[in-house]
Protein backbone atom coordinates (compact mmCIF):
# COMPACT_ATOMS: atom_id res chain seq x y z
CA UNK A 1 0.00 0.00 0.00
CA UNK A 2 2.77 2.46 0.87
CA UNK A 3 5.10 2.96 -2.02
CA UNK A 4 7.84 5.53 -1.40
CA UNK A 5 8.32 6.05 -5.14
CA UNK A 6 4.88 7.67 -5.50
CA UNK A 7 5.63 10.80 -3.51
CA UNK A 8 3.65 13.72 -4.89
CA UNK A 9 4.54 17.39 -4.62
CA UNK A 10 2.25 17.79 -1.61
CA UNK A 11 2.03 15.57 1.50
CA UNK A 12 -0.31 12.58 1.20
CA UNK A 13 -3.93 13.69 1.57
CA UNK A 14 -6.29 11.93 3.99
CA UNK A 15 -8.78 9.37 2.68
CA UNK A 16 -11.61 11.77 3.52
CA UNK A 17 -9.92 14.47 1.45
CA UNK A 18 -9.48 12.09 -1.52
CA UNK A 19 -13.17 11.16 -1.35
CA UNK A 20 -14.25 14.79 -1.04
CA UNK A 21 -12.16 16.06 -3.98
CA UNK A 22 -13.44 13.31 -6.28
CA UNK A 23 -17.01 13.82 -5.03
CA UNK A 24 -16.79 17.50 -6.00
CA UNK A 25 -15.32 16.52 -9.40
CA UNK A 26 -18.11 13.96 -9.87
CA UNK A 27 -20.75 16.55 -9.06
CA UNK A 28 -19.40 19.49 -11.05
CA UNK A 29 -17.89 18.01 -14.24
CA UNK A 30 -20.91 18.93 -16.35
CA UNK A 31 -21.04 18.31 -20.06
CA UNK A 32 -18.84 15.30 -20.59
CA UNK A 33 -15.38 16.89 -20.78
CA UNK A 34 -14.36 15.09 -17.63
CA UNK A 35 -10.64 14.96 -18.52
CA UNK A 36 -10.40 18.76 -18.46
CA UNK A 37 -12.03 18.93 -15.04
CA UNK A 38 -9.71 16.17 -13.77
CA UNK A 39 -6.62 18.06 -14.85
CA UNK A 40 -7.82 21.31 -13.28
CA UNK A 41 -8.74 19.56 -10.02
CA UNK A 42 -5.81 17.17 -9.62
CA UNK A 43 -2.87 18.94 -11.29
CA UNK A 44 -3.67 22.64 -10.92
CA UNK A 45 -5.68 22.92 -7.68
CA UNK A 46 -4.56 20.02 -5.47
CA UNK A 47 -1.11 19.52 -7.04
CA UNK A 48 -1.40 15.80 -6.41
CA UNK A 49 0.17 15.07 -9.82
CA UNK A 50 2.32 16.89 -12.35
CA UNK A 51 1.36 17.03 -16.02
CA UNK A 52 3.72 14.22 -17.02
CA UNK A 53 2.20 11.83 -14.49
CA UNK A 54 -1.31 12.98 -15.48
CA UNK A 55 -0.75 12.22 -19.18
CA UNK A 56 0.87 8.89 -18.31
CA UNK A 57 -2.11 7.81 -16.18
CA UNK A 58 -4.53 9.11 -18.81
CA UNK A 59 -2.92 7.01 -21.52
CA UNK A 60 -3.30 3.91 -19.32
CA UNK A 61 -6.95 4.87 -18.70
CA UNK A 62 -7.61 5.16 -22.41
CA UNK A 63 -5.91 1.90 -23.35
CA UNK A 64 -7.73 -0.20 -20.77
CA UNK A 65 -11.44 -0.97 -20.82
CA UNK A 66 -13.48 1.22 -18.50
CA UNK A 67 -14.38 4.89 -18.60
CA UNK A 68 -11.66 7.52 -18.46
CA UNK A 69 -13.24 9.21 -15.44
CA UNK A 70 -13.40 6.09 -13.27
CA UNK A 71 -10.10 4.65 -14.50
CA UNK A 72 -8.40 7.93 -13.61
CA UNK A 73 -10.07 7.91 -10.18
CA UNK A 74 -8.74 4.39 -9.57
CA UNK A 75 -5.19 5.12 -10.74
CA UNK A 76 -4.89 8.48 -8.97
CA UNK A 77 -6.59 7.19 -5.80
CA UNK A 78 -4.19 4.22 -5.73
CA UNK A 79 -1.17 6.51 -6.10
CA UNK A 80 -2.35 8.79 -3.31
CA UNK A 81 -3.69 6.32 -0.75
CA UNK A 82 -3.42 2.76 -2.09
CA UNK A 83 -6.45 0.47 -2.48
CA UNK A 84 -8.76 2.44 -0.17
CA UNK A 85 -7.85 5.63 -1.98
CA UNK A 86 -8.78 4.02 -5.30
CA UNK A 87 -12.11 2.78 -3.93
CA UNK A 88 -13.11 6.08 -2.29
CA UNK A 89 -12.04 8.15 -5.29
CA UNK A 90 -14.18 5.97 -7.58
CA UNK A 91 -17.20 6.11 -5.25
CA UNK A 92 -16.90 9.90 -5.00
CA UNK A 93 -16.65 10.21 -8.77
CA UNK A 94 -19.72 8.04 -9.41
CA UNK A 95 -22.08 8.91 -6.56
CA UNK A 96 -23.57 12.23 -7.76
CA UNK A 97 -24.41 11.13 -11.30
CA UNK A 98 -25.53 7.65 -10.17
CA UNK A 99 -28.20 9.27 -8.00
CA UNK A 100 -29.08 11.73 -10.76
CA UNK A 101 -29.44 9.12 -13.52
CA UNK A 102 -31.45 6.75 -11.33
CA UNK A 103 -33.80 9.61 -10.53
CA UNK A 104 -33.95 10.44 -14.26
CA UNK A 105 -35.25 6.94 -14.99
CA UNK A 106 -38.19 7.43 -12.61
CA UNK A 107 -38.85 10.97 -13.89
CA UNK A 108 -38.84 9.57 -17.44
CA UNK A 109 -41.55 7.10 -16.47
CA UNK A 110 -43.72 9.97 -15.29
CA UNK A 111 -43.12 12.61 -17.96
CA UNK A 112 -41.11 10.97 -20.72
CA UNK A 113 -44.08 9.92 -22.80
CA UNK A 114 -45.44 13.37 -23.59
CA UNK A 115 -44.73 14.60 -27.10
CA UNK A 116 -43.07 17.77 -25.81
CA UNK A 117 -40.54 16.00 -23.58
CA UNK A 118 -39.83 13.55 -26.42
CA UNK A 119 -39.05 16.48 -28.72
CA UNK A 120 -36.79 17.99 -26.05
CA UNK A 121 -34.94 14.70 -25.44
CA UNK A 122 -34.59 14.05 -29.16
CA UNK A 123 -33.04 17.51 -29.57
CA UNK A 124 -30.62 16.70 -26.76
CA UNK A 125 -29.75 13.43 -28.50
CA UNK A 126 -28.94 15.29 -31.73
CA UNK A 127 -26.70 17.65 -29.75
CA UNK A 128 -25.04 14.73 -27.97
CA UNK A 129 -24.32 13.15 -31.36
CA UNK A 130 -22.46 16.35 -32.30
CA UNK A 131 -20.46 15.98 -29.07
CA UNK A 132 -19.63 12.33 -29.81
CA UNK A 133 -18.30 13.34 -33.23
CA UNK A 134 -16.11 16.07 -31.73
CA UNK A 135 -14.70 13.63 -29.16
CA UNK A 136 -14.00 11.18 -31.98
CA UNK A 137 -12.17 13.78 -34.07
CA UNK A 138 -10.10 14.95 -31.08
CA UNK A 139 -9.27 11.38 -30.08
CA UNK A 140 -8.42 10.62 -33.70
CA UNK A 141 -6.13 13.60 -34.13
CA UNK A 142 -4.06 12.39 -31.19
CA UNK A 143 -4.04 8.69 -32.07
CA UNK A 144 -4.11 8.40 -35.86
CA UNK A 145 -0.66 8.88 -37.33
CA UNK A 146 -0.52 6.96 -40.63
CA UNK A 147 -2.84 5.97 -43.48
CA UNK A 148 -2.95 2.45 -42.05
CA UNK A 149 -4.47 3.81 -38.83
CA UNK A 150 -7.35 5.32 -40.83
CA UNK A 151 -7.86 1.97 -42.54
CA UNK A 152 -8.16 0.31 -39.09
CA UNK A 153 -10.72 2.94 -38.05
CA UNK A 154 -12.86 2.45 -41.16
CA UNK A 155 -12.54 -1.34 -41.08
CA UNK A 156 -13.60 -1.49 -37.43
CA UNK A 157 -16.50 0.93 -37.91
CA UNK A 158 -17.63 -0.78 -41.13
CA UNK A 159 -17.52 -4.23 -39.53
CA UNK A 160 -19.58 -3.14 -36.52
CA UNK A 161 -22.00 -0.55 -37.91
CA UNK A 162 -22.21 -1.84 -41.49
CA UNK A 163 -21.97 -5.63 -41.26
CA UNK A 164 -23.31 -5.94 -37.71
CA UNK A 165 -20.32 -7.96 -36.51
CA UNK A 166 -20.35 -7.96 -32.73
CA UNK A 167 -17.86 -5.70 -31.01
CA UNK A 168 -15.68 -8.29 -29.21
CA UNK A 169 -14.85 -10.06 -32.50
CA UNK A 170 -14.14 -6.77 -34.26
CA UNK A 171 -12.08 -5.58 -31.30
CA UNK A 172 -10.00 -8.77 -31.14
CA UNK A 173 -9.50 -9.12 -34.90
CA UNK A 174 -8.83 -5.46 -35.73
CA UNK A 175 -6.90 -4.98 -32.50
CA UNK A 176 -4.60 -7.92 -33.23
CA UNK A 177 -3.89 -6.74 -36.79
CA UNK A 178 -3.36 -3.13 -35.66
CA UNK A 179 -1.03 -4.08 -32.80
CA UNK A 180 0.91 -6.35 -35.15
CA UNK A 181 1.17 -3.50 -37.68
CA UNK A 182 2.68 -1.29 -34.97
CA UNK A 183 4.89 -4.10 -33.64
CA UNK A 184 8.32 -3.14 -32.38
CA UNK A 185 10.86 -3.28 -35.23
CA UNK A 186 14.48 -3.98 -34.68
CA UNK A 187 15.85 -1.00 -36.61
CA UNK A 188 14.12 2.34 -36.91
CA UNK A 189 11.81 3.46 -34.13
CA UNK A 190 8.66 2.22 -35.80
CA UNK B 1 -33.87 -12.40 -9.33
CA UNK B 2 -33.44 -13.59 -12.88
CA UNK B 3 -33.73 -10.02 -14.09
CA UNK B 4 -31.02 -8.84 -11.70
CA UNK B 5 -28.82 -11.67 -12.95
CA UNK B 6 -29.44 -10.62 -16.56
CA UNK B 7 -28.63 -7.01 -15.71
CA UNK B 8 -25.39 -8.06 -14.01
CA UNK B 9 -24.37 -10.23 -16.97
CA UNK B 10 -25.18 -7.65 -19.63
CA UNK B 11 -23.41 -4.73 -17.96
CA UNK B 12 -20.37 -6.70 -16.80
CA UNK B 13 -19.94 -7.82 -20.42
CA UNK B 14 -20.50 -4.32 -21.82
CA UNK B 15 -17.96 -2.82 -19.43
CA UNK B 16 -15.19 -4.91 -21.00
CA UNK B 17 -15.93 -3.34 -24.40
CA UNK B 18 -15.45 0.26 -23.28
CA UNK B 19 -11.94 0.56 -24.68
CA UNK B 20 -11.22 4.24 -25.31
CA UNK B 21 -14.52 5.42 -23.84
CA UNK B 22 -18.14 4.54 -23.23
CA UNK B 23 -19.24 5.08 -26.84
CA UNK B 24 -17.24 2.02 -27.94
CA UNK B 25 -19.80 -0.13 -26.10
CA UNK B 26 -22.81 1.60 -27.67
CA UNK B 27 -23.40 -0.86 -30.56
CA UNK B 28 -23.56 -3.85 -28.17
CA UNK B 29 -25.49 -1.80 -25.62
CA UNK B 30 -28.18 -1.19 -28.22
CA UNK B 31 -28.24 -4.83 -29.38
CA UNK B 32 -28.49 -6.31 -25.87
CA UNK B 33 -30.85 -3.88 -24.13
CA UNK B 34 -33.16 -3.10 -27.07
CA UNK B 35 -33.07 -6.10 -29.43
CA UNK B 36 -32.27 -9.06 -27.15
CA UNK B 37 -33.82 -8.24 -23.76
CA UNK B 38 -36.43 -5.62 -24.83
CA UNK B 39 -35.78 -3.63 -21.66
CA UNK B 40 -36.42 -0.34 -23.44
CA UNK B 41 -37.01 1.07 -26.93
CA UNK B 42 -34.24 2.51 -29.10
CA UNK B 43 -35.54 6.12 -28.73
CA UNK B 44 -35.62 5.72 -24.92
CA UNK B 45 -32.05 4.40 -24.98
CA UNK B 46 -30.98 7.42 -27.04
CA UNK B 47 -32.72 9.73 -24.58
CA UNK B 48 -31.00 8.15 -21.56
CA UNK B 49 -27.66 8.16 -23.34
CA UNK B 50 -28.01 11.87 -24.11
CA UNK B 51 -29.14 12.76 -20.58
CA UNK B 52 -26.07 10.87 -19.39
CA UNK B 53 -23.88 13.12 -21.53
CA UNK B 54 -25.38 16.11 -19.73
CA UNK B 55 -24.96 14.69 -16.23
CA UNK B 56 -21.70 15.36 -14.40
CA UNK B 57 -19.16 12.61 -13.74
CA UNK B 58 -18.50 9.51 -15.87
CA UNK B 59 -20.45 9.71 -19.12
CA UNK B 60 -22.06 6.24 -19.00
CA UNK B 61 -23.98 6.56 -15.75
CA UNK B 62 -27.08 6.00 -17.84
CA UNK B 63 -26.51 2.30 -17.13
CA UNK B 64 -28.12 3.16 -13.76
CA UNK B 65 -31.17 4.48 -15.62
CA UNK B 66 -31.53 1.25 -17.60
CA UNK B 67 -31.12 -0.82 -14.42
CA UNK B 68 -33.78 1.33 -12.72
CA UNK B 69 -36.21 0.92 -15.63
CA UNK B 70 -35.87 -2.87 -15.47
CA UNK B 71 -35.81 -3.47 -11.70
CA UNK B 72 -36.02 -0.23 -9.73
CA UNK B 73 -33.29 0.93 -7.36
CA UNK B 74 -31.85 -2.60 -6.89
CA UNK B 75 -31.59 -2.82 -10.68
CA UNK B 76 -29.70 0.46 -10.81
CA UNK B 77 -27.28 -0.72 -8.11
CA UNK B 78 -26.66 -4.06 -9.82
CA UNK B 79 -26.09 -2.34 -13.17
CA UNK B 80 -23.57 0.07 -11.64
CA UNK B 81 -21.61 -2.57 -9.74
CA UNK B 82 -21.56 -4.89 -12.77
CA UNK B 83 -20.48 -2.07 -15.06
CA UNK B 84 -17.71 -0.66 -12.86
CA UNK B 85 -16.35 -3.49 -10.70
CA UNK B 86 -14.73 -5.85 -13.26
CA UNK B 87 -12.99 -3.12 -15.27
CA UNK B 88 -12.18 -1.29 -12.03
CA UNK B 89 -10.30 -4.30 -10.66
CA UNK B 90 -8.57 -4.75 -14.01
CA UNK B 91 -7.47 -1.11 -14.10
CA UNK B 92 -6.27 -1.34 -10.50
CA UNK B 93 -4.16 -4.43 -11.25
CA UNK B 94 -2.83 -3.27 -14.63
CA UNK B 95 -2.16 0.21 -13.23
CA UNK B 96 0.29 -1.29 -10.75
CA UNK B 97 1.81 -3.60 -13.35
CA UNK B 98 2.03 -0.93 -16.08
CA UNK B 99 4.48 1.17 -14.09
CA UNK B 100 6.92 -1.73 -14.37
CA UNK B 101 6.31 -2.02 -18.11
CA UNK B 102 7.58 1.49 -18.84
CA UNK B 103 10.15 0.34 -21.34
CA UNK B 104 8.45 -2.81 -22.61
CA UNK B 105 8.89 -2.89 -26.43
CA UNK B 106 5.27 -3.84 -27.13
CA UNK B 107 3.74 -1.08 -25.01
CA UNK B 108 3.68 1.65 -27.71
CA UNK B 109 2.42 -0.94 -30.22
CA UNK B 110 -0.54 -1.83 -27.98
CA UNK B 111 -1.33 1.83 -27.37
CA UNK B 112 -1.18 2.78 -31.07
CA UNK B 113 -3.03 -0.34 -32.24
CA UNK B 114 -5.87 -0.19 -29.75
CA UNK B 115 -6.04 3.59 -30.23
CA UNK B 116 -7.09 3.36 -33.88
CA UNK B 117 -9.49 0.48 -33.20
CA UNK B 118 -11.18 2.40 -30.40
CA UNK B 119 -11.66 5.43 -32.66
CA UNK B 120 -13.30 2.99 -35.10
CA UNK B 121 -15.62 1.75 -32.35
CA UNK B 122 -16.60 5.31 -31.45
CA UNK B 123 -17.35 5.96 -35.13
CA UNK B 124 -19.50 2.79 -35.25
CA UNK B 125 -21.35 3.97 -32.14
CA UNK B 126 -21.91 7.39 -33.71
CA UNK B 127 -23.27 5.82 -36.92
CA UNK B 128 -25.71 3.61 -34.99
CA UNK B 129 -26.73 6.55 -32.82
CA UNK B 130 -27.18 8.70 -35.94
CA UNK B 131 -29.58 6.16 -37.47
CA UNK B 132 -31.88 6.67 -34.51
CA UNK B 133 -31.42 10.40 -34.06
CA UNK B 134 -31.16 11.94 -37.54
CA UNK B 135 -34.76 11.46 -38.66
CA UNK B 136 -35.41 15.04 -39.78
CA UNK B 137 -33.65 18.07 -41.23
CA UNK B 138 -33.87 19.86 -37.86
CA UNK B 139 -31.95 17.14 -36.03
CA UNK B 140 -29.28 16.91 -38.75
CA UNK B 141 -28.86 20.69 -38.52
CA UNK B 142 -28.60 20.55 -34.71
CA UNK B 143 -25.98 17.78 -34.78
CA UNK B 144 -23.85 19.60 -37.37
CA UNK B 145 -24.14 22.94 -35.54
CA UNK B 146 -23.17 21.45 -32.17
CA UNK B 147 -20.28 19.61 -33.82
CA UNK B 148 -18.92 22.80 -35.42
CA UNK B 149 -19.48 24.86 -32.27
CA UNK B 150 -17.65 22.42 -30.00
CA UNK B 151 -14.95 21.82 -32.58
CA UNK B 152 -14.18 25.54 -33.00
CA UNK B 153 -14.56 26.73 -29.41
CA UNK B 154 -13.86 25.50 -25.89
CA UNK B 155 -17.28 26.16 -24.37
CA UNK B 156 -18.80 23.67 -21.93
CA UNK B 157 -20.67 21.08 -24.06
CA UNK B 158 -23.62 21.25 -21.66
CA UNK B 159 -24.72 24.65 -23.06
CA UNK B 160 -25.13 23.71 -26.74
CA UNK B 161 -26.67 20.34 -25.80
CA UNK B 162 -29.32 21.90 -23.56
CA UNK B 163 -29.93 24.52 -26.26
CA UNK B 164 -30.45 21.68 -28.77
CA UNK B 165 -33.23 20.33 -26.58
CA UNK B 166 -34.84 23.75 -26.23
CA UNK B 167 -34.70 24.37 -29.99
CA UNK B 168 -36.33 21.01 -30.70
CA UNK B 169 -38.95 21.80 -28.04
CA UNK B 170 -39.61 25.19 -29.64
CA UNK B 171 -39.95 23.59 -33.08
CA UNK B 172 -42.45 21.13 -31.60
CA UNK B 173 -44.77 23.97 -30.59
CA UNK B 174 -44.46 25.86 -33.90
Amino acid sequence: MTDPSTTAAEPRPSLAKVFWVFLVLGATSLGGGVVGYLRTGLVVRQRWLDDTAFVELLSISQTLPGLNATNMAILVGDRLRGGWGALLATLGMCLPSAVLMTAAAFAYDIGGDSAASKAFLHGIAAGALGLVLVVMVQLGSRVLKSAADYVFVLATAGAVAGLGISVPYALLAAGAVAIWWHRPRRNGDR
Amino acid sequence: MKQLGDIAGVFAYLSLLTVGGGMAAFPELKTLTVDVHHWLTFPTLLHFYSLGQLAPGPNMMMVASIGAVVAGVPGALVALVAFFLPTGLLTFAIGRLWMHLGTWRWRPAIQAGLGSVSVGLVLAGAIIMGRGVLNGVLYVAIAITVFLLLFKSKINPAYPIVSSGLIALGAHYL
